[in-house]
């Protein structure tokens, strides 16, 4: 099927007129190239809010105030949308030693669509050497997430937010 | 400047935009949204995940069990209602009438079964967690089927014994039932339901919830198939310009490039199916003459308590493979009057439209998300999209490009042989 391969650029170059029908029409292929460029210029915006450029989308980074350096795997990828799965998050202090017995909340946002997500996904189980598993995450659609991990354990409490771009 | 160098100036300009207009490439897609037109190709619809819930779903003679129980009237309260009277196979298995009318009138509008076995929620509200706990309700409400579970199990042991045993093994003896027993809303039936041992309750609901079942195996294989937008897609994908204006005139190619772009639709209607199968308030008006509905708010409550969700006895899952329940969101202030995205395939042919077909027509239902009106109840999730009348005409035309046949064996679009 014509999209076994995934790759955009391949797929947009079958938009543009062939060589073969500039030469057959040439005003219309002139005129039609010169538009390709207008158009694709004019072509609306997917989103009607710009993100940020150079969104970090690192799967390891340290919590705000720095206090964890948090890392996350999925069970599946690319990131599944509209199918429940599930992810192991490593905590561990900023000098690397697992942390464990935290309490871990989750959250999830599309800071573009102002809704978060259709689950309510939570720490299920303390796997050992830092690993938590959070279980029942569900993306309902693709483009920006924003993924919140609350970590709190001996009195002490810090966010890590991790920048996911979901492929639809 | 003189006026006739004006006018050649003029002239050309005319004869220029003349030009662009008729040479303009019907269509030239960004990385973006070429990425979204794959989104939504029927090819990358997957087979329908299992339901651990029901472990005859994918078995055969289930089907075919279940096909007949679809299309059998007796399995009401007047002989006249069977589940093909609103899920018509040749409307995309719904009615095309605003309120559903069994043995009385619903207050919803019947939804297509067509693809469902895709959604982990059925109906409006999503107070049901399976295709076959879906099937049970409207056999027991009062104003659809109509019909109670002793009702029910006495028709099996009658007519269907020898399919429902090789499926679900021996039917207990059903001779000292009442004729009608069961928890609806009839109070004769209910206090004789009342009056039962709970064993024989029991035993009762383990047949009508198979019932469900085998009439789930038979939903679960309908699916849509490929329609102009698909054929357009893959024309996009080969670099068929000719096969590309084949399938969709400039306009609905322009209402496509809308529907991705401006109408901000992918929020809800993605996914091959055009439907994430979640749930959203878009301050839809409501029914004329109905009660308040609250949509996945109530649904929520009912779908908790269900003897007939994920986790409850009658289900064949293990509470690990209920995660959409385990896992389910129960923010109340966002759910109220949250409605079911229903699937946009075939959408031109279900007239009329939303949760009780407040809109008559595709042009109503799309100029409510243009003008985004503020929500009876709760808080609607649309902006106002500042789309031209000409645009908004732009999308229903291609809306319309959405309609293809059902995919599936010819043998299950239409009422069962009588068995030999």
């Amino acid at each position: 099927m014509p999209y076994e391969s995934d790759s955009d650029t391949q797929a947009d170059s079958h938009c543009q007129p062939s060589a073969q029908l500039a030469r057959r029409r040439l005003l219309r292929a002139t005129s039609a190239m010169l538009l390709a460029g207008l158009g694709a210029g004019a072509v609306q915006p997917l989103r009607a809010d710009a993100r940020p450029a150079g969104l970090d989308m690192a799967t390891q980074r340290l919590s705000e105030r720095g206090l964890y350096r948090v890392s996350y795997k999925p069970d599946a990828a690319p990131l599944p949308i509209n199918r429940l799965h599930s992810w192991i998050l490593h905590v561990e202090t900023a000098d690397a030693r697992p942390v464990v017995d935290a309490q871990v909340q989750v959250d999830g946002d599309m800071p573009e669509h102002r809704h978060g997500l259709p689950t309510r996904p939570r720490v299920t189980r303390y796997l050992g050497n830092g690993d938590y598993l959070v279980e029942g995450l569900r993306f309902q659609m693709g483009g920006w997430w924003v993924m919140a991990f609350t970590v709190t354990e001996n009195g002490r409490s810090d966010v890590a937010k991790f920048n996911l771009m979901l492929q639809k | 400047m003189k006026p006739k160098k004006l006018a050649l100036i003029g002239a050309l300009l005319a004869g220029g935009l003349t030009a662009v207009l008729i040479f303009a490439p019907r269509a030239v897609w960004s990385p973006e949204e070429l990425s979204a037109l794959r989104s939504l190709w029927i090819g990358h619809l997957e087979p329908p995940p299992a339901d651990p819930s029901n472990r005859v779903a994918d078995d055969e003679r289930a089907a075919e069990f279940g096909q007949r129980l679809f299309f059998d009237k007796r399995l009401s309260a007047n002989g006249q209602v069977s589940c093909a009277s609103c899920h018509q196979p040749d409307k995309q298995f719904q009615d095309g009438i605003a309120l559903a009318k069994g043995v009385g009138t619903t207050d919803r509008r019947t939804m297509s079964i067509v693809g469902s076995a895709h959604s982990a929620w059925q109906f409006w509200d999503g107070r049901k967690d399976s295709q076959w706990s879906q099937a049970l309700g409207p056999l027991e409400s009062s104003v659809e089927h109509g019909g109670d579970r002793t009702q029910y199990a006495h028709l099996v042991a009658q007519h269907y014994r020898a399919e429902y045993e090789a499926l679900f093994g021996a039917m207990p003896d059903f001779k000292r039932l009442p004729e009608h027993a069961g928890p609806v809303k009839d109070p004769a039936a209910r206090a004789a339901w009342e009056r039962m041992g709970a064993q024989q309750r029991d035993a009762v609901t383990r047949v009508f919830a198979n019932l469900g079942k085998a009439i789930a195996a038979y939903e679960r294989r309908l699916m849509p198939g490929a329609s102009r937008f698909d054929k357009y897609v893959e024309a996009v994908g080969r670099g068929d310009r000719e096969a590309m204006d084949a399938a969709l005139t400039p306009n609905e190619v322009a209402g496509l490039r809308l529907f991705i772009g401006k109408g901000n639709c992918l929020q809800c209607h993605n996914s091959p199916l055009l439907s994430n199968n979640d749930f959203h308030n878009t301050g839809v008006p409501p029914g004329k003459g109905l009660p308040a509905d609250a949509g996945r708010l109530s649904g929520l409550q009912q779908l908790l308590k269900d003897e007939f969700n994920c986790l409850g006895r009658h289900s064949d899952a293990k509470p690990e493979q209920c995660g959409e329940l385990q896992f389910l969101a129960t923010d109340s202030r966002r759910q109220m009057r949250q409605f079911k995205v229903p699937s946009l395939r075939n959408v031109g042919e279900r007239a009329p439209y939303m949760h009780a077909g407040q809109f008559a027509t595709l042009a109503e239902t799309v100029a409510h998300y243009n003008q985004a009106p503020a929500a009876p109840q709760g808080h609607s999730e649309l902006k106002p999209l500042g789309m031209s009348r000409t645009e908004a005409a732009q999308i229903v035309e291609f809306l319309k490009t959405l309609s293809g046949p059902i995919q599936a064996d010819r043998k299950w679009l239409e009422p069962p042989a009588p068995p030999q």
